[in-house]
This record gives structure tokens, sequence and C-alpha cells, in this order.
């Protein structure tokens, strides 16, 4: 029984029991001459919440371990009829019995052992799947005999349900926490599997990354090289190049907008900067590789320099576009947020506005911008699609801009892309350049939430 | 904003020369510092117009497609050779033969190997579906001889569209000389024509752009946005209501907060990278799938869903809570029946806007391989399937000419998809909300 049909009958169930928990108490008040403690339809929400939650959890807890479970036993079992194996034939055997059993490969180009490995493969997903259907929809029947066994008119059931909804809410903030936790497992774990094979020092401080394995055992290329600095150097070059696009443009359009501007051209205006920050990445990417590029590179060969196709500035150029909006209303809230008394002092002293501007306003709300700046650096670092499609992949230690480099954003997509073994070093460095990633994203959004609660205290 | 010009005409003192020097100098400051604010918006606008105009501009030739109609004799052995008037018999057809035989009839004179592949590339590679098409719907026309329109090869139409110049010396042009002349022959015969081109709308993806559509990515994005709402709305709303409305405020929910507040800002690739670490390396999940790329967006739309709720929800007074507390209602009885009502505009504004995100989102969706070829449409959330940005993606990266329109008329489809979703959360916001 699939996952949506056995959802559906739940639900079904429940909707049903909601029903009838509602008839049962106005029933059983009917005979009485009590008051009834708790509105009909609360009673109703109890049988349906113990219909439902347990059985649903089941079947979802089921759904994610049991494929587990099942892959465990395909292992054993593989191993226990082939004899002696090593891992890896035992991964590939596994494999082939999983493709075998979905019929994308053919039983003829297989061994007999990996037929019979199907088989038992396929045998143990149907009893999983019958074991799921059964399990859920006993736990709702046993849900529904005794919650309704408990319906009285003087039960207090608001209560119940209230602090049944209150958990189930707090299981939902915890979801957060546990993407979190989840995050950083993973990436730890990888990251560390990665370090036993090639030193730590080597990948922060090594200066060449050409993360070419052998793709067969048998093959003597060379180990590959994991020195992630060229890496951190042209995600700064870009980053560097985005900025000094986004931030003398994203601020002065800030200003502008908040002090200078009429009604009409901010309600213009505005949206017109926002729309920019609604443009998905892709489409920055696209624009970059194939529009700004090719533009830059003919213009710069008409003035005689020689640009990469895929130059720095045009992926920085770009991005810069991007971060504009970001820059502009993080800006706009601490400049209006700055107390108009300190502009109308300054007025009174005969400043002109630029000069209460430039001396008055930008530096009370100088903590605000930066702010703003360091998640305008985070958000670059982690970018994605912008240098994927416009910066290259090869691992180049340049600062010049016209030069092709590459990011650490552009190498993990680069290492994942296509079916990956999750052992090889190739894949374990994908998750140690996301744990740098991450941190590094980390480190500066905590930073710079730090300085803009700070700077808030003050003129609250 | 006050206005400052009423501190003018105090000092009546006689000016000196340097004094009103420095005053010019200090209006022209003003002036110049107004002038690079106008800048900077015209240059946020100009970069804006130019992205939305290039792409437009780029997009326009793969709105339409060249047809030529060809003679094509339905041949009765060719196609069902047994009368068994089977439809898998007469699908399973030679039919690109048949198109093959009409450009042989149609140019007699063509016979060596080379020439004859280059005739057989007048037409799309896929032309055959057309006329299969055609029989499956006329099954009586088999054995006659019908006049059936075909989609031309994308080159051929590209240089129908001028975007291969035919003045080019042969060397440095896609279409020889004799592909020419051939096509030249049919459009003197005006059996030429231009049409819309409904095949980005109707197929999957190809590896020929004259066939290649977006419906299979449409349709993977439906899905994929569908689990992600299913997902994290309900949970992201309860996550708000219980940290807005019912948390104690104490280390537990402090840690909660900024947590949430860090996850929003971390990068979409590492959510990638989780997906592809716990959903499909962990729990096996299957890979390309719209249920696990789902799971990846859900996890990066919650924090943007918990922020936008818990901001509708501070922002309704607390006098409505107090009014509802004060006639008995219970907390949650305050919550469900008054509060959450009145900012359940504020909060499907918020949910909306973050799906708009997720639905252009791609880099994690990249880790997890819904950027695989998939020709056919998905059809359930298990099924293998790509999204309409790794569409993009995909297509942006493929070296054929004829893709480059094609991509751009990608975005342009995601951009009007996204333009819609987005007007629809402004609509919400503007019609239900309410100024206390």
């Amino acid at each position: 029984m699939s996952l949506t049909f056995l959802s559906v009958l739940i639900i079904i169930l429940g909707a049903y029991s909601f029903l009838f928990g509602r008839r049962r108490v106005r029933h059983l008040t009917a005979q009485t001459d009590v008051k009834q403690h708790s509105l009909d339809g609360y009673h109703g929400a109890f049988v349906m919440a113990c219909v439902i939650l347990p059985a649903f959890s089941f079947a979802v807890l089921w759904s994610g371990f049991g494929p587990l479970v099942i892959e465990n036993w395909l292992r054993e079992f593989i191993a226990n009829n082939s004899g002696a194996l090593t891992n890896g034939e035992i991964n590939v055997l596994v494999a082939k019995a999983k493709a075998l059993h979905a019929g994308v490969i053919n039983a003829r180009f297989v061994g007999l052992e990996t037929v019979e490995a199907a088989a038992y493969f396929g045998g143990l997903l149907e009893t999983s799947s019958y074991l799921r259907a059964f399990g859920t929809l006993a736990l709702a029947l046993i849900g529904f005999y005794f919650s309704q066994k408990l319906i009285a008119p003087r039960f207090a059931v608001r209560q119940k349900v209230e602090s049944i909804v209150i958990w189930v809410m707090i299981g939902a903030s915890g979801v957060a926490i546990l993407t979190t936790i989840g995050i950083v497992f993973s990436l730890i774990f990888e990251t560390f599997m990665f370090f036993q094979k090639v030193p730590v020092l080597d990948f922060l401080f090594g200066l060449h990354w050409s993360p070419q394995i052998a793709i067969r055992e048998d093959q003597a290329a060379n180990p590959g090289e994991f020195g992630a600095i060229p890496l951190f150097a042209g995600t700064l070059l870009i980053t560097f190049i985005a900025l000094i696009v986004a931030v003398p443009v994203g601020l002065m359009a800030a200003v502008y907008l908040s002090e200078y501007a009429s009604h009409g051209l901010r309600n213009f205006a505005k949206p017109t900067i926002e729309v920019l920050a609604g443009i998905p990445t892709v489409v920055y990417g696209f624009f970059a590789a194939l529009v700004v590029a090719p533009l830059l590179r003919n213009s710069g060969a008409d003035i005689g320099l020689t640009l990469s196709s895929e130059s720095a500035l045009a992926a920085g150029l770009v991005m810069g576009t991007m971060l504009i909006p970001f820059i502009s209303s993080l800006s706009d809230d601490v400049i209006n947020a700055v107390p108009q008394t300190l502009r109308d002092g300054a007025s009174a002293l005969g400043a002109t506005k630029s000069e209460t501007i430039k001396q008055v306003v930008l530096p009370a709300a100088l903590p605000g911008i930066v702010s703003a700046i360091l998640l305008a650096i985070s958000r670059a670092i982690g970018e994605t699609m912008i240098v994927v499609m416009a910066a290259g992949i090869a691992a180049n230690l340049t600062a010049n801009p016209f030069e092709s480099v590459t990011t650490v954003t552009v190498q993990i997509v680069v290492l994942l892309i296509g079916d990956q073994e999750f052992d090889s070093a190739k894949t374990l460095a994908a998750f140690a350049l996301g744990l740098v990633l991450f941190f590094i994203t980390l480190i500066l959004n905590v930073v710079a939430l730090r300085i803009v609660n700070k700077y808030r205290e003050q003129y609250d | 904003m006050t206005d400052t010009s009423t501190s003018m005409s105090v000092s009546a003192a006689p000016k000196s020369p340097e004094k009103i020097a420095r005053l010019k100098a200090r209006y022209r400051a003003e002036r110049r510092f107004r002038f690079y604010g106008r800048a900077a918006i015209a240059i946020a606008a100009g970069i804006l117009i130019f992205l939305l105009s290039s792409i437009v501009y780029n997009s326009i030739p793969a709105f339409t497609q060249n047809f030529v109609e060809l003679d094509i004799e339905l041949a009765q052995d060719v196609i069902d050779p047994n009368f068994s008037n089977d439809a898998e018999i007469i699908y399973a057809a030679d039919w690109q033969g048949l198109i093959k035989t009409s450009l042989r009839r149609e140019f007699p004179e063509v016979n060596s190997r080379a020439d004859k592949r280059e005739l057989y590339d007048l037409v799309s590679s896929g032309a055959g579906d057309w006329v299969r098409d055609f029989v499956l719907d006329n099954p009586q026309a088999i054995g006659s001889m019908v006049r059936l329109a075909v989609p031309t090869s994308d080159d051929i139409d590209l240089l129908i569209k001028g975007l291969i110049d035919r003045n080019l010396p042969e060397s440095d042009r896609l279409v020889s000389n004799k592909e020419l002349g051939w096509l030249d022959h049919y459009t003197a015969q005006g059996r030429v024509h231009t049409q819309f081109a409904w095949v980005l709308f109707t197929s999957g993806d190809s590896r020929e752009p004259e066939m290649a559509g977006l419906s299979g990515a449409f349709v993977g994005s439906l899905l994929t946005i569908l689990v992600t709402l299913a997902v994290s709305f309900p949970i992201g709303v309860m996550a708000a209501i219980y940290l807005e409305e019912l948390a104690p405020k104490n280390r537990i929910t402090g840690i909660i907060e900024v947590n949430i507040n860090n996850l929003a800002a971390v990068p979409s690739i590492v959510f990638g990278l989780l997906g592809l670490a716990v959903f499909i390396s962990f729990f096996q999940m299957p890979r390309s799938a719209p249920l696990v790329g789902g799971l990846v967006l859900s996890l990066m739309t919650l924090p943007t869903i918990i922020i936008a709720t818990r901001a509708s929800l501070a922002s309704i007074p607390p006098s409505i809570r107090e009014a509802a507390l004060g006639v008995g209602a219970s907390r949650l009885q305050v919550i469900f029946h008054h509060v959450l009502p009145l900012a359940m505009p504020g909060i499907l504004t918020g949910t909306i806007i973050g799906l708009a995100q997720a639905a252009g989102e791609t880099a994690p969706l990249l880790m997890i391989g819904m950027m695989a070829f998939i020709v056919d449409t998905p059809t359930d959330i298990t099924s293998k399937a790509t999204v309409l940005p790794a569409q993009i993606y995909m297509w942006a990266n493929n070296p054929e000419r004829a893709f480059l329109p094609k991509t751009s008329a990608a975005i342009v489809v995601l951009l009007l998809f996204l333009l819609s979703v987005n007007a629809t959360a402004i609509y919400f916001r503007k019609k239900f909300e309410k100024r206390w």
C-alpha cells in the first residue's frame, strides 16, 4: 500500500472519528442531566488526534527507517550467499540487485545470485509495505477504541486537546533545531572522513586544487590535490568585485530614496529595486554567462585587454547587481531608524542636507550599514548559481579580475554532480568545503546580528 | 521630514567673497551628492531593464517555429504491414523512414550517402512523431498520400529566423549551400511556414532543440512546490505561533530563535548538502524526486515562513487578545479564534513569497540530482523529475546554438510564473491588510 494511499486512508478515518466523537458526546449528554464540560468539537478533535497522530508518526517513521533495515539485511544476505567479498563488491551487488528489482537492468546481464538477491529484496519490500499498512491501521484503531471510551460529559477534554496541540507546536519548533543539528552533523561526519584521507592542514593551506581521483582502483592516476586556498582566494576576489558594485549603488540608492526622493519616485523606485531581489539566481547566472561575459570580452578586446570568457569580473559584476537590493533595503531600514532629532539638529546648525547625511546620519547608521555589508558578504560567499554558470572550474590562484577563477560553491557543485561514491575523497571534499562555507557564513551572520542589536539599544 | 529651508535668512551680515565661494562649493557638493543618488537609482533600474530586455529579446525567436510541408506517402507496408490495426504496432512503425522517402522523392538527384544525410537533416529528427500522431488520429489515411507540416531541424529553423546569416561564406555557416537550395525549393512553393511554438509548452525535454519543451519541468516544479507547501506551511505556522504566543521566555526558546535567524542566512547549497547526506544517503530516498526536492526546499523556506508569521502575529494589537481573554476564552481559543484569523493575510503573503523563492531556487536541487535529463512528465512525487530553474541551467549549458533562445524563453516563462505568484501575494496583502 503506497504511503499516499495510506495517508488518505488515515485522513478519512480521522474525519470519521471527529464526527463520531462529536455525536457520541451529544448522545451521552442527552442521556444524563449533567452539564457537558467541553464543547462537542473538542471531543471530536480528541478522538481524531488519537487516531491520526500515532498512526501517522508510525507510518512516517517506518517509511524513513524501514529502507535502512532492509538495506542492511540485503547486504547480509549477499555477503552470506556469495562468500568472502570486499565492501566495495558488496556495494556493487546491492546496487545491481536494486536496479534489477526496479527493472532498470535486465536479468540476463547479472549473475544468478543477484537475481536471488533481487527477489529477496523485493520480498522484504513487500513485507515491509504490508507491515506498515497493518501497523498504521492497527494504531489508528487502537487509538480510536481507547479515546472514544474516555468520552463522557464531564470529561475535561478541552485541556487535553489543548495540551496535545501545544506539544505538536513544540515539536514543530524543534524542526528548526533538528535542521541545524542535521546540517552540522552531516557536514562534520563527512568532513571527518575526508580528513582521514587528506590532512587538515593540506586542505586549509594547500595551494593546489585538482581533485582528479582515479575512477577505478587499478588506475594509477595522481591521488588528487585538495589545497583549498585557490578556492578561498577566488571566492574573495568575486565577492570583492561584487561589493564594489553593490555597496556604493545600494547605499546611495537607499540614501536618496529615504532622504531626498519625492513620494512618487519612492513608490516607483523601491519596488523596481526589489524586483532585482526576486529574480532567481539561475537567471542572473544566465545573464552573466551569456550576456555580460561576451560583452566584457568584446569590449575588452576593443581596448586591447584579454579577458577570459569566464572572467571573475563578469561573475562579480552580476553578483553585485544581485546584492544591490539586499544592501539598499537593509540600509534603508537603518537610515530610517536614525532619530529625526539628529537631522533637525544638524539643519539647525546650518548644514546642507548632504552634509547632514554624510556627517550625521551615515555615522549614526554606520553599525547597521556595516552589518548589512557583512550580510551581503555572507550572501555573496554562499551564492552558487551565478558562479557555477559564469565563473570557471580551473583553480587559478590569481588576483587578476580578467582571469578565470573558481569558488568554493562551484567546486561543491562540480564535485557532487553526477553519481557519487560516498567514500571517495572527491565527494567528501565537497562536504568539507560545505562545512567551511557554513561556518564562515554563520560567523558573519552572528557578528552582523550582534552589531545590529547593540546599535538598536543605542537609540531606543 | 521637517522643512530645512526655514533656517534661511537668519544672518543679514555682509558676506565676504570667500564666504560666498565656500557656500557655492557647499551647494555644488550638495548637487553632486544628489546626482550620485539619482545615478545609483538609475544604475539599478538600468541594469534591471537591460537584464530583462536582453532576455526577452533573446527569447523571441523561441516562441515561433518553422514547419515545412512534405508530401508523405503513408505506405501500408511500412506502417502496418499485416493490417493489424493495432495501435502499438502502428506506434512503433518507421515514421522517420517515411519522411526520408518523401525527401528522396522530392529530390531524386541526391545520391551520395553524405548528401542524403544532409538532406535528411532538413527536417527535425523528431518529425516522425508528427506523422505518427497524424496517423493515430486519422487511421483511414493509411495508404494515401498526404501533405503534412513537420518541424524543420534547428539549424534550418535558425536560418529562416535570420539567426544564421545566409550571406556568410559556406565554411562559416552551419547550413550548407545544398541545404539552402533544398530549402529554397520548398520556400518557392510556399511550403514553409512559421507557427507559434506550442512544443515549448506541450513537450518534455529533448536533445533536439526544436523538440524540447518545458512541460516536464513545469509539472516537476509544481509537484516540488506542493511538497514544500504541505511540509513547510503547517510546521512553520505552528512553530511561529508557539514561539510568538505561548513559549516561555527562557534559554531554550532563546536558542531556537537565534537558530531560526541563522538558518535563514545559511547558503542554499548547504541545504542541498544536507539533503544529499540525510535524505538520499542515509534515508535512501529516491534521487531526482520532487519528494526530496520539496523536503530540502521546505527546510530552506521554513525560517522565512516562521519569521513572516511571527511578524504578522506580533502586529495584532494586544487589545484583541485581552478582550477575548476577558470574556473567558482559553489561551489557545484566543489564538485560534481571534489572533490567527486576523494574522492570516500576513501569514499567507509571507508563505507565498517564501514559496516563490523556493520555486526559483536551483543550487540545492542540483545536489540531489534534480537536473537529470528527463523526457517524461513526472506523474507523482517519487518519480524522476526536474524543475524549471534546473531546466534553464541545463539548457544554458547546452552548446547547441538553438538552445540560447530556448533558455531565454524558459526564463521568460519562469519569471512570468514568479511574477504572477508574487502579484497574488501583493493582492492578498492589499485586500486584507488592516491598519490598527
